[in-house]
């Protein structure tokens, strides 16, 4: 149930019946059979998977250092990992005779997939978006609409993600009866980080499998970015008892950890409990939450999955932390080099992984996970770079 | 025993120069006193609340100067005052610390909305030690089991959430409340409170009719300040001496 001290189920007593029968329910449909085909037939028919593990020569021969592939999650439907999950999600939802599914989404792209699964499954959807960010992402909003969601902004706090987890919350304390609500990251109370890192651990075991059948050994590197830190544990978590396997996750230092602004929870917040869990936030000394920032809007969250806070305590995974311009150099460098236009989350763990394979040998490899494409940021990157 | 009127604010709503006076204006008429210490996330609370929280943030209110608050408060009153708050702002202190100096301000008890029993074990310990008071919640869907466990670590009362949603003035109370009062009175032996949606003197009225032991007024309350800011302790008086009618005629219809 927690992950050393972290994780845990910091709700209010309402929410307790609910969350221990998703519990049993998840525990259940786990281990049954057409489940898992039912699953794991959408995955590949309607999802794509297994997605590539592709070798960048460009940009191993640019850096002259460790070989580096991609785990192209970018080629899924929805352009991202975060389906792996809503398919699951919505999958256990309709098992469980729910039908409507709510969801909390910052920059959208969590918001669209859970569209999108509703869609699938017709199961009335309803997506909290902070009112900052509905203004911000309106792309997004229509993709929503257009799937059929109604987006509902949220007008509390800081008007972004963080709040949207909160009015979700508040939803669900009046609705759990018929409603799920779809986590759409390793965070919140338990079983939500379990959840949700068990359906992104498909990315881990495809790419075991991957990497032995070209390379016929182990990578000596996985690099991911991490807000909540879902692609980020769903890649690393096959690999946790492969010793020799180092694994990093790649925090947003925004404007530079010194700023102020940045949304690097592990690298430079303090332990707390928010959303239901124990884990490392950012907060005042009064343990008021703090506001973030990225450029990337899914790494915007000023907290991040308990599973993380405790691989980072006990030395299993390291993490870092990449600014927004060396974000934004590595979405060029990557869309020049090799072709592929990375989403501004992945081009944090691009950045770093260029960086680290400069200080590793040739028969050296890293693996990063590409968790989703770049065409969502298309906008945005032509106002920071200008006449681009 | 009397039933309790439990009267809410937020601390440092809508600024901190405020609170020890509008304490003074609800003492009157309130058996406890129950106060919100702002938190940035209050994910238990419906719009009012939430806008309180903003207001008393935005005009700087920290944990330390509501402590210092309830201190001057105990200059004038001893009434029993429970403090309301999220487990973050207690967990960044360090459990311990926390509980020991809320008690030595003279805070009577405490009522964390986020911490279930199975996570209280840190808490509890502090509270046995400083003498804290607990107060743990119970919603309309909590088992049998859950209750008693509820009403043995709560030592104060049980504090009773009429609905299936967060707090927030409501019309009427639901038929929710009813049953759980009915449930928890032949369950509990800690006095049962109850809260969320209750607003008006016929609310006060009914509930102690069926049985509860004591009534939680927010958001009506809170509204007040809403609406006269700075000036709302004479109408936080008006709308206690109301509720605390409701109370008395409650008792006379019972006797």
């Amino acid at each position: 149930m927690k992950f050393g001290e972290f994780g845990g189920q910091f709700v209010p007593e309402v929410l307790i019946p609910p969350l221990k029968e998703l519990e049993r329910e998840y525990n259940r449909l786990k281990k049954d059979d057409s489940f898992i085909r039912e699953l794991d037939y959408y995955l590949k028919v309607y999802a794509g998977r297994p997605t590539p593990l592709y070798f960048a020569e460009n940009l191993t021969k640019h850096t002259a250092g460790a070989k580096i592939y991609l785990k192209r999650e970018d080629l899924l439907h929805s352009g991202a990992h975060k389906i792996n999950n809503t398919l699951g999600q919505a999958l256990l939802a309709k098992h469980m005779g729910k039908s409507r599914l709510i969801a909390e989404t910052g920059a959208g792209q969590h918001g669209v997939a859970t569209a999108i699964a509703g869609a699938l499954f017709g199961l009335k959807t309803e997506v909290y978006m902070g009112s900052e960010d509905v203004e911000r992402q309106k792309p997004n909003v229509f993709r929503m609409k257009l799937l059929g969601a109604d987006v509902i902004p949220v007008e509390s706090g800081s008007r972004t993600l963080k709040d949207a987890i909160n009015e979700a919350l508040r939803d669900w304390v009046a609705t759990f009866e018929y409603t799920h609500y779809l986590i759409g990251s390793v965070v919140g109370p338990h079983p939500y980080p379990t959840i949700v890192r068990d359906f992104q651990s498909v990315i881990g075991k495809e790419v075991k499998k991957q990497i032995l059948e070209v390379e016929e050994s182990l990578p000596d590197c996985i690099v991911a970015c991490v807000g909540g830190g879902s692609n980020a544990i769903g890649i690393f978590h096959p690999f946790i008892e492969d010793k020799s396997v180092k694994l990093v996750g790649v925090e947003a230092a925004g404007k530079g950890i010194e700023t102020g602004k940045h949304s690097a929870s592990i690298c430079a917040g303090k332990k707390g409990v928010l959303h239901g869990m124990l884990s490392y936030f950012l907060q005042d000394e009064d343990g008021q939450i703090a506001t973030t920032h990225s450029v990337a809007a899914g790494l915007d969250y000023p907290g991040v999955g308990p599973e993380h806070a405790w691989l980072k305590e006990i030395n299993r995974a390291e993490y870092v932390s990449v600014t927004d311009d060396e974000a934004l150099k590595a979405f060029s460098l990557l869309s020049k080099l090799e072709g592929i236009i990375p989403a501004l989350e992945s081009a944090h763990a691009i950045a770093y992984a260029v960086k680290l394979a400069k200080e590793m040998s040739k028969d050296e490899i890293i693996v990063v996970n590409l968790s989703g494409r770049g065409d969502k940021d298309l906008e945005i990157v032509m106002k920071l770079l200008g006449g681009y | 025993m009397d039933p309790w009127l439990i009267t809410f604010i937020t601390a440092g709503d809508p600024s901190p120069s405020n609170t020890l006076d509008y304490m003074i204006a609800l003492e009157k008429n309130s058996d406890i006193i129950e106060l919100g210490l702002p938190f940035s996330d209050p994910m238990a609370d419906g719009p009012t609340i939430q806008k309180a929280n903003v207001r008393a943030l935005k005009a700087g209110t920290k944990v330390k100067d509501v402590f210092s608050i309830v201190k001057e408060f105990r200059d004038h009153s001893e009434k029993p005052v429970v403090l309301m708050t999220y487990y973050n702002l207690i967990y960044v202190k360090g459990v311990d610390n926390f509980v020991k100096e809320a008690k030595n301000c003279g805070i009577n008890g405490m009522i964390v909305v986020d911490l279930p029993v199975e996570e209280s074990s840190d808490y509890l310990k502090a509270c046995e030690k400083y003498g804290m008071g607990t107060v743990f919640l119970a919603a309309p869907n909590t088992p049998e089991d859950r209750l008693k466990q509820i009403d043995k670590v709560s030592s104060i009362f049980v504090y009773l959430v009429s609905l299936y949603g967060t707090t927030g003035a409501r019309d009427k109370i639901p038929e929710t409340a009813f049953n759980l009062i009915k449930r928890a009175k032949s369950i509990c032996k800690k006095p049962v409170c109850v809260g969320f949606g209750v607003s008006k003197k016929e609310h006060v009225k009914e509930l102690v009719n069926a049985g509860a032991d004591g009534v939680v007024v927010g958001s009506a309350i809170v509204k007040i300040i809403e609406k006269y800011r700075e000036n709302a302790a004479e109408k936080l008086e008006e709308f206690t001496k109301e509720l605390r009618e409701g109370l008395k005629e409650s008792l006379t219809q019972f006797r």
